[in-house]
């Protein structure tokens, strides 16, 4: 059973290793988000500061979101979804491993990028720690939740725009106490209520999302 | 060992088929027979549980398909109009694939043996992406010389796009898994010989019941 885990995760890191261009488009998509706000909002530093942990959030939410077709539609494609449900595996098992794979190609690098943006911020040493833990806890149920929303979509015309419509709502605790965490750290409070939340939010995302994502996926193959 | 049991199909507004019966033991080969858009798919569809008819059950070994899943799938092999093959990866490594995520431990040699079987032996470390259509469908049907051989192929146009070699290939695995008591079902279009022991079944009469 965990060898299956492993395959279907393996296979789709060296998916993505060959489709490096898809990776890196999120990657540049998220860093371009964040870089454009400061421009718009100017230099002022205590802004920045101020802002600066909600902008980060709000482009990982944005960015998660852009790479949603990543997940499924492919396999869907060319007939590969249809034979991982035929596999003789339990299909949460594949769709945990699929998200996995998708979690370490968008979420992880994500959360890595957010040290030097930090600085650009101006958020200082301890908040910027916070961020990137909140990120590595947070960016898991943004991948689970989105997948979600694009098992619903597959084959459905227009179905980026609706996979947005789904999904935004559903992340805005992640993005609340994801920005809330790094808040208390600046305020010079702890932010472990912040972090055990967003920890939480992805345990519940793991332990419901796979459920949801294997109905949906089945509905869609019809 | 298969067993259908009153199924009917809607497609859309359409009814495909009503109170489909059929019955598959060791050894026997059902070919569905039947012109465009009777519900061949659908129905090959159905058995694998990849569509849920409107009525009417599928059984494996006696038990509804829906609530076995992972024992079923682990004794089919389902070959359907999409390759399910990845572009980006090579022969070999689908192959590899396909067999470990059935949790079968396959050698590079058991899969390249079943790459030579199909006439793909110097392509193992071409992208799938630089193959051609015939090539590509034979890299699908390495499914079928899989080690651990699965008990019923359900088996979509598998003759599709391949050249008279290769029909001759599947064609003898076709014989041989029907030979050790495996079942097939298969639909085939094209004036192909089928395995003698290969029963008929006209959807069109289902149609029209």
């Amino acid at each position: 059973m965990s060898a299956a885990l492993l395959a279907v995760i393996r296979r789709d890191l060296l998916l993505a290793l060959r489709q490096r261009g898809d990776v890196v488009n999120v990657l540049l998509f998220f860093v371009v988000v964040v870089t454009i706000v400061p421009l718009g909002v100017g230099p002022e530093l205590n802004v920045l500061r101020m802002i600066g942990a909600g902008t980060v959030w709000v482009a990982a939410l944005l960015a998660s979101i852009v790479s949603l077709a990543r997940i499924f539609a492919q396999d869907y494609a060319d007939g590969s979804l249809e034979q991982l449900m035929l596999a003789g595996q339990p299909a949460s098992l594949v769709v945990i491993g699929k998200i996995l794979a998708h979690w370490l190609v968008t979420g992880a690098p994500i959360t890595l990028a957010a040290v030097p943006i930090a600085v650009m911020f101006d958020l200082g040493l301890e908040p910027m720690g916070t961020l990137v833990a909140a990120l590595a806890l947070g960016t898991p149920a943004l991948s689970l939740i989105g997948a979600v929303g694009a098992a619903l979509t597959l084959g459905l015309r227009g179905g980026g725009v609706l996979v947005t419509l789904l999904v935004l709502p559903l992340t805005v605790p992640v993005l609340i106490f994801g920005a809330g965490a790094v808040d208390a750290t600046a305020g010079g409070v702890s932010a472990a209520a912040d972090l055990l939340l967003l920890g939480g939010l992805s345990l519940g995302a793991a332990a419901l999302a796979p459920w949801a994502i294997v109905s949906a996926l089945r509905i869609s193959l019809e | 060992m298969l067993q259908a049991i009153d199924l009917e199909c809607v497609r859309g507004e359409r009814c495909l088929f009503r109170g489909l019966e059929l019955e598959l033991g060791a050894g026997q080969c059902l070919h569905i027979a039947g012109d465009n858009g009777v519900g061949k798919t659908s129905l090959l569809r159905i058995l694998a549980g990849l569509l849920s008819p409107t009525r009417g059950k599928v059984r494996w070994r006696g038990l509804d398909i829906t609530r076995t899943r992972e024992e079923y799938g682990s004794e089919l092999v389902f070959v359907g109009h999409l390759n399910g093959i990845k572009d980006d990866l090579t022969v070999l490594e689908n192959v590899h694939f396909e067999a470990a995520v059935r949790g079968i431990d396959v050698s590079t040699d058991a899969a390249r043996q079943a790459l030579v079987r199909l006439g793909l032996e110097d392509f193992d470390d071409v992208l799938v992406r630089h193959l051609s259509q015939g090539q590509k469908r034979r890299v699908a049907l390495a499914r079928l010389c899989s080690a651990a051989p699965a008990a019923l192929w359900i088996l979509d146009e598998p003759f599709n796009a391949l050249d008279s070699r290769a029909v001759e290939t599947v064609y003898q695995l076709l014989e041989d898994h029907l030979a050790s008591g495996g079942m097939v079902v298969l639909t085939a279009h094209q004036k192909i010989e089928l395995p003698s022991s290969a029963q008929r079944l006209d959807l069109l009469a289902w149609a029209l019941a």
